[in-house]
């Protein structure tokens, strides 16, 4: 038998709640979803909680643990006070549906505004041929689980939902550079991710490389570099010259209409 | 009765991992309106759980692999029991729907030369699996993720509307199948959000919903796996195939108590990884089984050699078929020689440098760093055998994945036979993509043939899935779920776990018989809102249904053979190979019949030795004329 913790946790919906504590059981070596199970299966049968593997692998059980994002499956308990109380509220950025689950439909909108993966229609199958080190960087990135607590940390939309509709957040920054590195690519999203998806919005304070549970450098290895090539295409003499001489600028792939209501 | 939304769709696949969303990019891209339904968000399935790699014959590593060979080593793995159709199908096309991802964004590990990596993996010849590092899953669904978005970006652009042609509804679960006369006419259930029915109006109905391992208390499986496709195939009226053969993984995580069951890959001993017990003794050696004796190494020095030049050496016992791998270390355990929490030791510390340790096995790396405080680049991991994967499943045609209901198709872990009574790590994620394509192309035949005259679901039918949905919110004072659930699965793992003996199913079925009465009495508190108690009571009907097949099945088949081991019929029997054992409903009651198993094509018979057929078939089955090969 293990000892008695506090949870103090959101309960509600997009209406109305407030917080609640529960008493509950925790044994050595659990995370907080554990507990979360138990206090599911025990004392709280409808507690709405989003999760899956609980491996870490498929980010879905996120949310703010004492005001941090989180993936619950990924948290021990270990890392607490024996008598903290533990506050766990739903992801702040996004709206709520039920006690800690949020509606982050926001992010699957964006993600289908990008420009997908074209590469050279001539090449057949099997036979693309890439090194390992140019594969490497997009593969950085295509390590993202998707929990979208970068998405919840970064302070553009934060506090901010004005900002939603200009800026994609990291994670979606970070797609355009994975298919910007990705050596297959053939298309052009230099101006769009500057243009549409608001690249320049983001400050680097680096907050979503701090949540990020795959310890993927998203500011350092995706949202920079791609800060740098944005620059490179937009002030670089030589498309300047060309642009001149053949009275054509050079377009990027545009962005994916939304759908109009 | 509240309002049902009513959705007309062509297709409507259920479930949204690797076998789904192919199949809904094959029916999409066939030209018929598609609807995916997720247990959970979509790109969350249980399909990001995979490790080690896809299996495909491309023979990037080693050139004399081709789907002979492939072929070959799925039915060893299965010990013959495999559907050698599918089997066949799964070999040959693996390579294609590989390079396929490939050209849909996926980004596989790569060879010095530029191809797709491939890695070794327990029973397979040469090494075959395509991946990266040890997340190849996350690649495949992602993959797939993005593909199903590129063609909703194409529909926006011809349609003004991204889900005019194929659309995911996430957090949705399917509670019913409904049909017309025999036919499938549509899908009934819930959208979690906010608990409203829905009736998906479709004649085609593709089954990808994954495993049955929430039937077991240590599995590796995520939550959604309540044989929801297994169970609805049965109340439709479509047969399972063979679902005594239930994967124990060798190795999970041990400790602590709370990750038991966290799977670590098969990669780590690919890549070098060993086995000792608290002797340290690699126990493995000892127990090599006659069937693979020729192909394994004797020794410590042939088994290492092996990792450099397996053109003269034999590969470790280590990378037996996961079966055997399991068994052995559950003999280990039992003997007394485990490790302190009841595993025994896989070390590649002492094996591998760390940087390519932390190269090649991130994810493990990361696993035991955060949750044990094991670092496995410096000493052992304690591991142990969990529920993994279930081999029996829907009853298909291996062309076109069609069940015997008309309309009903089933592709991935649901589905039967493609891995006889084991599968090989690697098979699953090929047989995945070959046969949600094949289910896709499948349903779209049927679509085709069909054309106008389209079957309807009755409003009696939807009215009866909608009461039995609602039931356990209705019902007062009735015992929670989430204990009846518990039962259930300690039920299980004791008694139809990795070892089995005739008395002790005999007693789990009989308690099942009292646990599926309360099943069906539990009540869940609270609203119809995001709410797992209710969701929980329902997954209970799919996994009772599921656990009383595996135990009948277990019960009847007296022989021991891949994912069934029988304590009172050590031996694998020529007989028993030749029967399939189906479940089917009759009434509410799951009853078992045999099926003799169709015999092999000659050409792929002849694929094999016949001193390796001898020990699989009968006498009768061996081909008439004598020889080394045929």
């Amino acid at each position: 038998m293990g000892a008695k913790v506090t949870l103090r946790i959101w309960r509600g919906d997009a209406g109305q709640g407030a917080l609640a504590d529960y008493q509950v059981e925790a044994n050595e070596g659990e995370v907080v979803l554990d507990v979360l199970h138990r206090l599911q299966a025990t004392q709280a049968g409808d507690l709405a909680v989003r999760w899956n593997c609980k491996a870490g692998k498929c980010g879905s059980c996120s949310m703010e643990v004492n005001g941090r994002p989180r993936l619950a499956c990924m948290t021990r308990m270990s890392l607490f006070e024996p008598d903290e109380t533990i506050t766990l509220t739903p992801l702040r950025t996004f709206p709520v549906i039920r006690d800690l689950v949020t509606d982050v439909s926001f992010n699957y909108a964006k993600a289908r505004e990008i420009p997908s993966f074209t590469p050279d229609p001539r090449v057949g199958l099997g036979e693309f041929r890439m090194q390992q080190v140019d594969v490497e960087r997009s593969q950085e990135f295509r390590k993202c689980i998707e929990c979208f607590l970068c998405q919840n940390v970064c302070h553009v939309i934060r506090d901010h939902p004005e900002n939603e509709r200009a800026f994609a957040g990291p994670r979606f920054l970070m797609r355009i550079a994975e298919l910007e590195m990705n050596p297959a690519d053939t298309a052009d999203r230099r101006e769009i991710a500057q243009d549409d998806f608001g690249l320049g919005y983001c400050n680097i304070t680096k907050c979503c490389t701090e949540v990020c549970p795959e310890n993927i450098k998203i500011t350092d290895n995706a949202l920079i570099p791609m800060k740098e090539r944005v620059v490179g295409r937009k002030y670089d003499p030589l498309v300047w010259l060309s642009a001149k001489i053949t009275h054509r600028t050079p377009h990027d792939t545009p962005a994916v209409p939304v759908k109009k209501d | 009765m509240t309002d049902i939304e009513r959705l007309p769709y062509d297709v409507v696949v259920i479930g949204a991992g690797g076998s789904g969303l192919r199949a809904a990019i094959e029916a999409r891209q066939a030209g018929w309106r598609t609807a995916v339904i997720s247990k959970s968000l979509f790109g969350k399935a249980h399909t990001v759980m995979a490790e080690g790699g896809c299996a495909a014959a491309m023979g990037n590593v080693n050139p004399r692999d081709n789907w002979q060979v492939h072929f070959r080593d799925t039915m060893r793995g299965g010990k013959f029991l495999n559907n050698w159709r599918m089997a066949e199908l799964h070999a040959k096309e693996a390579p294609d729907r590989v390079w396929e991802l490939e050209a849909w964004g996926a980004l596989f590990d790569r060879t010095p030369d530029g191809k797709i990596s491939q890695r070794n993996f327990g029973g397979h010849e040469y090494p075959r699996l395509a991946h990266v590092g040890d997340r190849t899953g996350l690649e495949m669904i992602r993959t797939l993720q993005q593909r199903v978005v590129a063609l909703q970006q194409e529909d926006a652009v011809r349609y003004g509307d991204p889900e005019a042609m194929i659309k995911v509804f996430a957090e949705t679960t399917i509670t019913r199948l409904v049909k017309d006369g025999g036919r499938i006419a549509g899908a009934f259930g819930y959208i979690r959000e906010d608990g409203r029915f829905v009736l998906f109006e479709a004649p085609a109905v593709i089954l990808a919903t994954g495993g049955i391992g929430k039937t077991f208390k240590v599995s590796s499986n995520s939550w959604e796996y309540t044989g929801d496709g297994h169970a609805l195939a049965l109340l439709a009226g479509a047969n399972l195939l063979n679902m005594e053969f239930v994967q124990f993984h060798p190795t999970h995580m041990v400790w602590p108590i709370s990750v038991r069951g966290l799977l670590v890959t098969e990669s780590v001993r690919g890549d070098g990884g060993v086995l000792r017990n608290s002797e340290g003794k690699r126990f493995m050696f000892g127990y090599v089984p006659d069937v693979f004796r020729a192909m394994y190494a004797e020794t410590e020095e042939e088994g290492d050699r092996w990792y450099a030049d397996p053109e003269h050496n034999r590969r470790p016992p280590e990378l037996l078929p996961r079966d055997e791998v399991a068994r052995s270390i559950n003999a280990e355990v039992k003997a007394g020689r485990g490790s302190p929490h009841g595993g025994v030791f896989l070390d590649v510390s002492t094996r591998l440098p760390a940087d390519v340790i932390l190269r090649k096995l991130p994810s493990m790396y990361h696993q035991f760093k955060e949750l044990a405080d094991v670092d496995i680049t410096k000493e052992p991991m304690e591991v142990g055998p969990a529920q993994h994967y279930v081999m029996g499943g829907v009853e298909v045609d291996p062309d076109t994945a069609a069940s015997s209901v008309p309309g009903l198709y089933a592709a991935g872990e649901v589905s039967g036979g493609m891995h006889g009574s084991n599968r090989l790590g690697g098979n699953s994620l090929s047989d995945l993509l070959v046969f949600g394509r094949r289910a896709g192309m499948g349903a779209a035949q049927y679509l085709d043939w069909l054309r106008g005259a389209r079957p309807s679901a009755s409003d009696a039918e939807v009215a009866v899935a909608q009461e039995e949905a609602i039931a356990p919110l209705r019902r007062a004072g009735g015992e929670n779920p989430y204990t009846v659930h518990a039962e259930v699965q300690q039920t299980m793992s004791d008694l139809v776990g990795i070892i089995r003996r005739e008395a002790e199913i005999k007693t789990a079925i009989t308690e099942l018989e009292k646990l599926r009465e309360r099943a069906a009495q539990v009540s869940a508190e609270g609203g119809a809102a995001y709410n797992p108690g209710w969701h929980l009571a329902l997954d209970l009907r799919n996994i009772m249904l599921i656990a009383d097949c595996v135990a009948q099945a277990a019960l009847e088949r007296q022989e021991s053979r891949g994912g069934h081991t029988r304590d009172d019929f050590p031996g694998m029997s020529p007989e028993w190979r030749k029967i399939n054992l189906i479940c089917a409903l009759h009434g509410d009651r799951v009853a078992l019949t045999r099926q003799p198993m169709v015999p092999m094509r000659e050409d792929l018979l002849a694929l094999f030795d016949r001193s390796e057929l001898k020990k699989y078939l009968t006498d009768e089955e061996l081909p008439a004329v004598p020889g080394e090969r045929y």
